[in-house]
């Protein structure tokens, strides 16, 4: 390492650790500190000024409705009644989201590190200039001694694109999203090889129509994946069958017809037993497989070795279970639903699984079916004109393609691997653009990620909060929350096409600006204003939304627009249908894998159990959080901030360990959790397994100008599965990265005790 | 097994784990409101029977005391409001189904008749205190034989006083008995804490408090048959009291789960100790002991089992209002 | 009031939404939800209740109020009026629900069924959020309300009966 700055980061605490000791906020209305002791706190209906917006708390992006006054406070945001994916009620997140606006942890100023007298970095507060003349320092730096494919863009969320386009503009398309390899890869890719086509987001299952949905990894109900919850809700109105397969039992495994307890990564193995049941039984839809399929005899003999006896003995799942629950599904269809959830990064062999339930779905006939998955379409925006963008000598596609043939976006963690100092190969990766995204968190295991950090030359990190990541850059960039900014129209596709608006309800506050600004500043900078031919992105939206017949002025007033559909939502009885596959069909038998080395029909493979004394470590989610984005929303803190580890009684006895009790984890490679974490003993856990919610066990703090600022409610609260997870299981075939395989033991004392936190 | 726990936070101040906005502040005044409470009882009811001439600390002294019990309980009452500056909201109306009310409003009468009460013995006062061979005092009962004399409308009112005493001490017993049962009924009426719950708590209030009202009289008190009478009057209050505690206890026991474990507090739980050892023991069956041991003869200062009475009593309440918040059905 | 208990996920954005709608004090809520689960892994029974003041009809803490700042108003929402409130606490040890609370500037609060909204015709703000729509408002006097027929068709219960406060709160099963 030969840079000026050797970089170190900033999680060293000054004197003795304040660790666990969450600053609460002070006890008054947040209105009353603004508002003073008033009579009416109430907004009424027809004083509130209404602003269109497209939630950023998560990935569902509900079009709502921020409330705000005539002094241009924030009340409330609500959801937008035509939105089909929020059906005007957010979920909490959303109706919590105005908490990111007030928070006073954001990053307010850019930021530039620098090298203190005493020796120890920092940050100092900047003006924009002075930021942006770094950055170009930067980039034109990596530029001239590696080139600029080794600058790599780390992106997440709608500023993505924004950062997507200065990126492609200038020259370098090494860039990839969490959202890829650390979740939802492994489901396109599983789909793309049976159907030809992905899912995206929102996924386009039928739940409101359906008679029959299996949970298979989708804790819905803990996830608040907003339409698909509200559709449930319909269905268990309607008294339809819902079959939830998980170690846990999850929120929606209490709602569920059916519970199946399944012992931890042997999921292969049922959904390869159902298919022998279901083929063997001929529950199956014969005229659809028969006129849609592609190799189902070759799926027949291949499921007869997988019995729901032997996958009793896998799985623990009784084999009368197992039969019935098939039988359950044969009977519905082809109104039923396999759900094929979204983070589906798990052992290795996620693609293979998620084949396997892209299988059962065809097999049972509910692809494009009503009741199953509809044919989902989306409003088509045109990009704005600009001049084609330069080819780089090497992307996210060279250094991923060749080895995982369903990379079909850039994969993080292969960006980190040509990072770190080892690797002597021509993709190095030098420099860094963050935006959106902790990769502490998002990208264990946590060692390597800090260590290609470390290697790095330039790493500019573009957030709304001082997240871990920010005590690695050497600029830090505050961006606009959603409710101060515009960004891309919302054209996910859905039942309907629609567009909606997110438009900025109040003035960023501080310094922060909106994440197109920024890019377009930087851009013209480095001599990019061919690409950047307007002032205000707003000029954009507006020009895209005049070409599909539609107004600036008319979003604003309505929100959201809804579209005619120009194609079938679903398949009619008996109709050609092309799928876009080899064969022009649905591959029940992938001669794309067969082609390319993959196993063609899925294979079950054991994933091995915890070694003696230990425990395997689950993840999920809290309905009321989306891991570090809501964790420090005082809203949204206040709701849930305590996170509790799950341990079953019976291994709560052998530790020694009670109901509220602190611990501490250990994994298999002897490291420890920085920070504790409450026990619930509960019966709703297996007893080989703990289950704690992501997201937590902050130890973000970075200096500026010689104080502190972090995340402070966060900070120091639970425990980072992240820092836990020491084994990632590649997927072969995407490259996503399972993360499930890790194994911890509980400590009962503070190892911590006797040294300081370093 | 059964987990009951909350979803979302609920660390509400005040709230959590269970509810305790009431601690010193209301314990101490409920235990001046009994105190008060026995002393004017006692006051009145011999006074009523005759005896002021053979009982003149008991009726004539005590009260004097009343007074200032009833002012500092008031005005704890009042620190202990969350929003005092309405307070004057209290004697706006009368809610007959309100104990609180009640007590408001009884507090306010006994304050002032209490005060009525020696002003309008200001001279047998003087002259007991003479007996006793305190003439510091002199000072101020001279000012307030002057403003009796020399202002018309205390003149008047003191007046009215004395020619209707009789009417005013069955005012004023009645008002003590109020005082003293409606700070047990207050607490009892709150039917989401099962240790409050029931009806023996106002009883046992009114015995607690009519109890140290002996207690104080037979400490201070001059006149050894005086000391004799409240010596007796004492224990078999605190006879009384023991057979109601137990009697409380006994039908938590056989009353529904919420109940058990109301009961469980002092049956092994966290107040067993302070409530039978050193409420019980030490504040009421040792004073027992200690005054029969006084009537066969050995000589006890008395001042030993008053306080420990009265200690006993304030601990009573703490330990009460304490548990009762503690005690709460799971929902 | 009526909660329908088989569709709660217990995301908290009744009481999210109470927050914001009603500018609830930070460290203090209205609404709050309780999990409850019995048995033994793998027979396990698990359900959430989002519970709130239940607005009873034989309400110990309106009959507690020396006051007469606790009262219920027509059509049986019980309010605080802040001005006549003392903050003596009476009602807070009455409520068996720990519904109650002292809000920072000295009056107590709770739970108002957002009576600002209905007055307008709309529902509370937790109903009127939840993804899941399992919650229901609506005038329970009337035989012929929506909320009136879904509490006679579902099997439901109340929160602690044994209390005698008769609750307004109906969780359908």
């Amino acid at each position: 390492m030969n840079s000026k700055l050797s970089r170190r980061d900033f999680i060293k605490i000054s004197g003795t650790a304040t660790v666990g000791l969450a600053m609460t906020p002070p006890l008054t209305s947040m209105m009353g500190a603004i508002f003073g002791e008033e009579k009416t706190p109430h907004l009424l209906e027809n004083e509130a000024i209404k602003t269109p917006t497209v939630c950023e708390v998560c990935f569902w992006n509900c079009a709502g409705w921020t409330y705000t006054d005539k002094e241009g406070k924030i009340h409330k945001v609500i959801g937008n009644d035509i939105d089909p994916h929020s059906n005007g009620r957010l979920c909490p997140r959303g109706t919590g989201g105005l908490g990111m606006y007030y928070d006073e942890d954001r990053l307010k100023k850019p930021l530039i590190r620098v090298q203190g007298k005493d020796g120890k970095q920092e940050f100092k507060e900047a003006t924009w200039e002075e930021a942006f003349d770094v950055i170009v320092k930067g980039m034109k730096d990596i530029e001239k001694k590696y080139g600029k494919e080794s600058m790599a863009l780390l992106f997440h969320g709608k500023t993505g694109p924004h950062f997507e386009h200065l990126f492609k503009a200038w020259g370098s398309q090494t860039m990839g999203e969490p959202a890829g390899a650390q979740c939802l890869i492994t489901r396109e890719a599983g789909f793309i090889a049976t159907y030809g086509a992905g899912l995206a987001s929102p996924e386009p299952t039928d739940v409101r129509n359906t008679d029959c949905l299996v949970l298979i990894g989708n804790h819905i109900g803990e996830n608040m994946h907003n339409g698909h919850v509200q559709e449930v809700s319909q269905l268990i109105d309607k008294g339809g069958t819902i079959i939830t397969v998980d170690p846990r039992f999850s929120t929606m495994a209490a709602h569920s017809t059916k519970w199946l307890p399944i012992k931890p990564s042997t999921d292969l193995a049922l959904l390869l037993a159902w298919m022998n049941v279901i083929i063997n039984e001929g529950l199956y839809d014969k005229d659809y497989v028969a006129q849609y399929t592609y190799g189902f005899d070759l799926l027949r003999d291949h499921v007869q070795k997988y019995t729901p006896e032997w996958a009793e003995s896998v799985t623990t799942i009784p084999a009368g279970d197992i039969y019935e629950t098939a039988r359950m599904m044969g009977g519905a269809s082809p109104r039923v639903i396999i759900h094929p959830g979204r983070h589906t990064a798990w052992y290795g062999d996620d693609t293979q699984r998620t084949r396997a339930i892209a299988i059962l779905n065809a097999i049972l006939g509910s692809w494009g079916r009503e009741g199953g998955f509809y044919f989902p379409e989306k409003v088509k925006l045109p990009k704005e004109a600009h001049p084609p963008f330069p080819k780089p000598k090497w992307s996210w596609k060279t250094i991923s393609r060749d080895k995982h043939k369903l990379a079909i976006m850039g994969i993080t963690n292969e960006i980190i691997d040509h990072a770190l100092p080892e690797y002597k190969g021509p993709y190095k990766v030098k420099g860094m653009f963050i935006t959106a995204t902790n990769p502490i968190q998002s990208i264990p295991p946590e060692d390597k990620v800090k260590r290609a950090l470390q290697n790095q030359d330039f790493i500019v990190v573009v957030d709304t909060m001082p997240s871990e990541i920010t005590g690695y850059a050497d600029v830090v960039l505050p961006e606009a929350t959603y409710l101060e900014r515009l960004d891309h129209l919302r054209t996910a596709h859905h039942r309907q096409p629609n567009i909606a608006l997110r438009y900025p309800a109040v003035k960023p506050r501080w310094e922060s600006k909106p994440g197109w600004w920024i890019a377009r500043e930087i851009g013209i900078r480095l001599g990019l204003k061919d690409f950047y031919e307007w002032e205000d992105f707003e000029e954009v939206l507006d020009w895209q939304l005049k070409q599909v017949g539609s107004s600036m002025e008319e979003m604003k007033r309505v929100g959201v627009k809804l579209f005619p559909r120009k194609t079938p939502m679903y398949l009619k009885d008996g109709e050609e249908y092309w799928f876009n596959t080899n064969t022009g069909k649905i591959e029940l038998f992938s001669t794309d894998f067969a082609e390319w080395g993959y196993d063609p029909m899925p294979v079950y493979k054991d994933h091995g159990d915890a070694p003696a004394g230990f425990l395997r470590l689950i993840y999920g989610r809290l309905p009321m959080h989306t891991f570090g984005r809501t964790l420090n929303n005082p809203y949204l803190w206040e709701l849930k901030n305590e996170p509790a580890l799950w341990v079953n009684p019976k291994v709560a006895k052998l530790y020694g360990i009670e109901n509220g009790q602190e611990v501490w984890l250990k994994n298999v490679k002897g490291k420890v959790s920085s920070f504790g974490i409450k026990v619930r003993v509960t019966e709703r856990i297996r007893h080989d397994s703990v289950f704690l919610p992501h997201g937590f066990g902050n130890k973000g703090r970075i200096f500026v100008n010689g104080k502190v600022e972090e995340m402070s409610r966060t900070y120091g609260r639970g425990i980072s599965d992240s820092e836990m997870v020491y084994k990632i299981e590649k997927d072969p075939v995407t490259g996503g990265t399972g993360m499930r395989n890790n194994f911890v033991t509980i400590l009962t004392e503070n190892p911590h005790k006797k040294e300081e936190l370093s | 097994m059964e987990e009951r726990l909350f979803q979302t936070a609920r660390d509400i101040h005040g709230l959590y784990p269970h509810v305790h906005i009431w601690g010193f502040p209301i314990a101490t005044y409920l235990f001046l409101g009994g105190l008060a409470a026995g002393i004017l009882l006692f006051a009145t009811l011999y006074y009523l029977k005759g005896k002021e001439d053979n009982m003149p600390f008991t009726v004539k002294i005590a009260p004097i005391f009343t007074f200032w019990f009833v002012i500092i309980g008031l005005m704890l009452l009042v620190y202990d409001l969350h929003h005092p500056k309405y307070v004057l909201e209290l004697f706006t109306t009368f809610r007959i189904e309100s104990p609180m009310s009640w007590g408001a409003w009884t507090l306010a009468a006994v304050s002032v008749l209490s005060l009525l009460w020696p002003l309008s013995y200001i001279d047998d006062i003087e002259a007991y205190l003479h007996e006793r061979g305190w003439y510091k005092l002199d000072a101020i009962t001279k000012f307030l034989r002057d403003l009796e004399h020399k202002w018309l409308i205390p003149h008047f009112i003191i007046m009215m006083f004395r020619k209707y005493r009789r009417f005013f001490a069955w005012i004023l017993l009645f008002l003590s008995i109020i005082l003293g049962i409606y700070t047990g009924i207050l607490l009892s009426a709150f039917n989401a804490h099962p240790l409050w719950n029931n009806s023996i708590l106002g009883p046992l209030f009114l015995t607690s408090g009519v109890s140290t009202g002996s207690a104080f009289v037979m400490w201070l008190s001059n006149n050894k048959k005086e000391r004799k009478l409240m010596s007796t009057i004492d224990m078999a209050l605190i006879a009384t009291e023991l057979f109601f505690i137990i009697h409380m206890i006994m039908g938590m026991q056989a009353g529904p789960e919420a109940y058990k474990q109301a009961a469980h507090l002092f049956l092994g739980g966290e107040f067993t100790v302070i409530f039978w050892v050193i409420f019980v023991g030490f504040g009421l069956v040792l004073p027992f002991i200690l005054e029969a041991l006084e009537l066969k003869g050995k000589h006890i200062p008395p001042a030993l089992p008053a306080i420990l009475v009265l200690v006993g009593g304030f601990l009573f309440r703490i330990i009460m209002v304490a548990a009762g918040q503690m005690s709460e059905y799971p929902f | 009031m009526a909660i329908e208990v088989n569709k709660c996920v217990g995301c908290g954005d009744c009481v999210v939404a109470c927050q914001t709608e009603n500018n609830v004090p930070m460290g203090y809520s209205r609404d709050w939800i309780v999990e409850i689960a019995r048995g033994e892994y793998p027979n396990l029974f698990m359900h959430f209740e989002s519970q709130r003041c239940n607005h009873c009809e034989d309400t110990p803490c309106v009959r507690t109020c020396p006051t007469g700042a606790s009262h219920v108003i027509e059509g049986g929402i019980v309010k605080v009026t802040h001005d006549e409130c003392i903050g003596c606490g009476a009602c807070i040890e009455a409520c068996p629900y720990d519904a109650r609370y002292f809000h920072p500037e000295g009056y107590v609060d709770k739970c108002t069924f957002c009576d600002h909204r209905v007055a307008d015709g709309l529902d509370p703000a937790c109903v009127s959020v939840c993804p899941t729509t399992c919650m229901h408002f609506g005038d329970l006097d009337d035989p012929d309300s929506d909320i009136s027929k879904l509490i006679k068709t579902r099997e439901h219960y109340t929160l602690l009966p044994e209390a005698g406060t008769a609750p307004q709160i109906y969780y359908l099963k």
